[in-house]
């Protein structure tokens, strides 16, 4: 995204919004061609995968978001914007909206939180440190349908594991029937699944950290959680920049895995992100043109957040 | 202000056969220079590091004024480090850098301001206050990281390889810059280097170790004039002085076909190790037979490379000096060394006098 700035004008409000003050980096070599249509060449294969494989569904969405199809493919009708006033204007899709915010601030916050933790930890560890990172990272090898599987059966009605545990503190554990309880095992289950990727990342982050800036830092200050706040945490800055894009996106897209096989066969009142609607709207519902303009709005929402983050985080992440 | 004792000091790493540093005592007195010098390898920064508190001791004991500190935190033990690859906060100004131990130790906002302008003016850092690191040179980073250890008004410097990353010009002017700073504010230092030069020109006190071992403590030019073994003797001054195979009969040694009047008995027979400062040697009419190899010219002297008797020797000439491929070389009586062969110990021989003219046997 640094690079967003070389490429030559992106419409005027994306490029305000993505200039930053300061120096301009350094223009990069420019490279003369003879042939005018030699460069086009060599960018046609990249460029013939974005637009198969993003503009042309991205198009496709969009169209159809204008229109209600015919659920038997006979036709299609031009409704106009009907399509995203129904959507926004349903106390359902508000409802999962409200629930797909809560659902990723939770998911990426403790993501990023324990990963983080457990790198720190394992930074320190001196033995056994390869076996205890193995351990921690091979959850990450685990297929996301295989996790939620996994997850399943650990929030079983009669065998899990969570659901004795509450049971022992007297509280009766419903997946797939109680709202909130369902709602608690999608989130402990997309965390577990995403904390080695952070864990890695985080842990890579802290050994790229000079030895000699570390002990300095320990002649310098004596409390540990000081250190580490002033000291170590802002060097891991742009590591948890990359990291909180790639988990918001995980939790809004990524998860999906984890919550079809969590609440496909179960009663119709369970949480679901946005995205699962798009799916449950579109595919079972046969809803096209709704879930189209669904996924338009889904697009919309990942952009400005996107364009939020780089505009407003990027500047106070140090870049050493 | 403070001075360092350390007593019978040992590290080993765990998993490690042999003791990385062992029995080390050393008393370093209030306001001294000390600097450790060694080849890498020879314990040096691990006995640096016991005493900053970044490695644990593994025996003995380490005082800082009054206190043992084997077990007090690095941050409690009253001194301050500057590291080789300079070790500054990148995220952090240079006023921040300054800042930042003092501010963590609750110094009053003005008097961090206050010390770190003085520090700033000692130091030449004024421009640069607001600069992140990355957006200064090489010695203006290592000037930060001195100016960091400066504002601590610590109980010790402790200075480890702080020259290294620099360009030989550049390290002879902060070398100077070191030396002057230390001089004023007369706070105790220990300086471990690799570099003999550095190690000669900086320490009122030099230690030399060899593999986790004191060899010898005293003054530069003592340790010069007398290195304690040939381990000394080879890796302080530079061209190293020449170590010949040699043997003791009474008071002569026989030098391959040359033999020296001591004049005097010394402590020893048989086979010893003679060394000979390449100053030390002159040409004369008569003496040690010598062929010449080559030349390497210094510019305000000449390095000659030769040998005599199949031994490799090298002596240092005034570059008006005529070379000759075959010379013959005396030196003074009182310029011999004599080490054992067997240990690499010196032996003590009284001061002698005169020229020693070796003679063909």
């Amino acid at each position: 995204m640094r690079d967003a700035t070389h490429h030559p004008a992106p419409p005027g409000l994306i490029r305000r919004w993505l200039s930053r003050p300061g120096p301009a980096p350094e223009p990069a070599k420019r490279v003369q061609f003879d042939q005018p249509l030699l460069p086009w060449l060599f960018l046609a294969p990249q460029l013939a995968v974005i637009f198969v494989f993003f503009y042309w569904p991205s198009v496709q969405a969009i169209t159809s978001s204008f229109y209600i199809e015919d659920p038997f493919g006979f036709g299609s009708t031009f409704v106009g914007i009907d399509n995203y006033k129904d959507a926004l204007g349903s106390r359902e899709y508000q409802r999962i909206a409200g629930f797909t915010a809560l659902f990723t601030v939770l998911v990426t916050a403790f993501s990023l939180g324990l990963g983080l933790l457990f790198a720190v930890k394992a930074d320190k560890v001196i033995r056994g440190r390869t076996s205890y990172r193995t351990a921690l990272i091979a959850v990450y090898a685990i297929a996301p349908p295989v996790a939620g599987l996994m997850g399943m059966m650990l929030f079983d009605q009669h065998i899990g594991p969570f659901v004795r545990l509450a049971a022992w503190f007297g509280y009766d554990m419903k997946v797939g029937i109680n709202y909130w309880d369902t709602a608690f095992a999608m989130i402990l289950v997309s965390v577990w699944k995403q904390v080695p990727y952070n864990f890695i990342f985080f842990l890579s982050g802290l050994q790229s950290i000079p030895a000699s800036v570390r002990e300095a830092s320990v002649i310098d200050c004596r409390n540990g959680f000081t250190r580490f706040r002033t000291a170590i945490l802002p060097l891991l800055a742009p590591t948890a920049f990359f990291l909180l894009i790639i988990n918001i996106t995980y939790a809004l897209f990524d998860t999906f895995a984890v919550i079809d096989v969590m609440v496909k066969d179960k009663p119709a009142n369970n949480p679901m992100t946005l995205v699962y609607k798009v799916y449950n709207d579109g595919f079972r519902g046969n809803d096209i043109g709704g879930s189209a303009a669904q996924s338009v709005i889904l697009m919309v929402i990942v952009l400005v957040l996107t364009l939020i983050q780089f505009r407003w985080l990027e500047r106070r992440v140090h870049y050493g | 202000m403070a001075s360092i004792t350390i007593t019978d000091v040992s590290k080993t790493y765990p998993g490690a056969k042999a003791p990385s540093v062992s029995g080390i005592s050393l008393a370093i007195r209030d306001g001294e220079l000390i600097v450790l010098v060694g080849p890498s390898g020879c314990g040096k920064s691990t006995l640096l590091r016991m005493v900053a508190g970044l490695e644990d001791i593994s025996g003995g004991e380490v005082k800082i004024g009054d206190r043992v500190v084997n077990r007090i935190d690095p941050a409690d033990r009253d001194i301050a480090m500057v590291f080789q690859n300079y070790a500054l906060y990148p995220h952090m100004t240079v006023r921040e850098n300054m800042a930042y131990g003092l501010k963590n130790r609750r110094t009053p906002g003005p008097e961090i301001e206050a010390r770190v302008t003085e520090a700033a003016r000692m130091l030449e850092l004024g421009p640069y206050l607001d600069r992140k690191p990355r957006a200064l040179s090489g010695g203006q980073r290592q000037r930060v990281a001195m100016g960091r250890a400066v504002v601590r008004q610590p109980s010790a410097f402790l200075f480890d390889e702080p020259l290294s990353n620099l360009d030989a010009k550049l390290r002879v002017t902060m070398r100077g810059e070191i030396r002057r700073l230390q001089k004023r504010l007369g706070t105790t230092s220990l300086y471990v280097t690799h570099d003999q030069l550095e190690a000669m020109t900086l320490a009122d006190r030099l230690v030399v170790l060899n593999e986790g071992r004191i060899e010898q403590v005293g003054a530069p030019l003592d340790i010069y004039l007398r290195p304690a073994s040939t381990f000394v003797a080879s890796f302080i001054g530079a061209p190293a002085m020449n170590l010949l195979d040699a043997e003791l009969d009474g008071a002569r040694l026989r030098l391959g076909t040359s033999v020296i009047e001591l004049g005097q008995l010394p402590g020893a027979k048989g086979a010893v190790t003679l060394g000979i400062r390449a100053e030390d040697l002159v040409p004369s009419a008569t003496g040690l037979p010598f062929r010449t190899d080559f030349i390497e010219e210094l510019g305000a002297q000449r390095l000659v490379h030769g040998h005599i008797d199949g031994q490799p020797l090298v002596l240092t000439l005034d570059p008006a000096m005529q070379i000759d491929s075959e010379m013959r070389l005396s030196v003074a009586a009182a310029k011999l060394h004599l080490f054992e062969t067997s240990t690499g110990k010196r032996i003590a021989t009284a001061a002698r006098s005169g020229l020693a003219v070796p003679q063909p046997a």
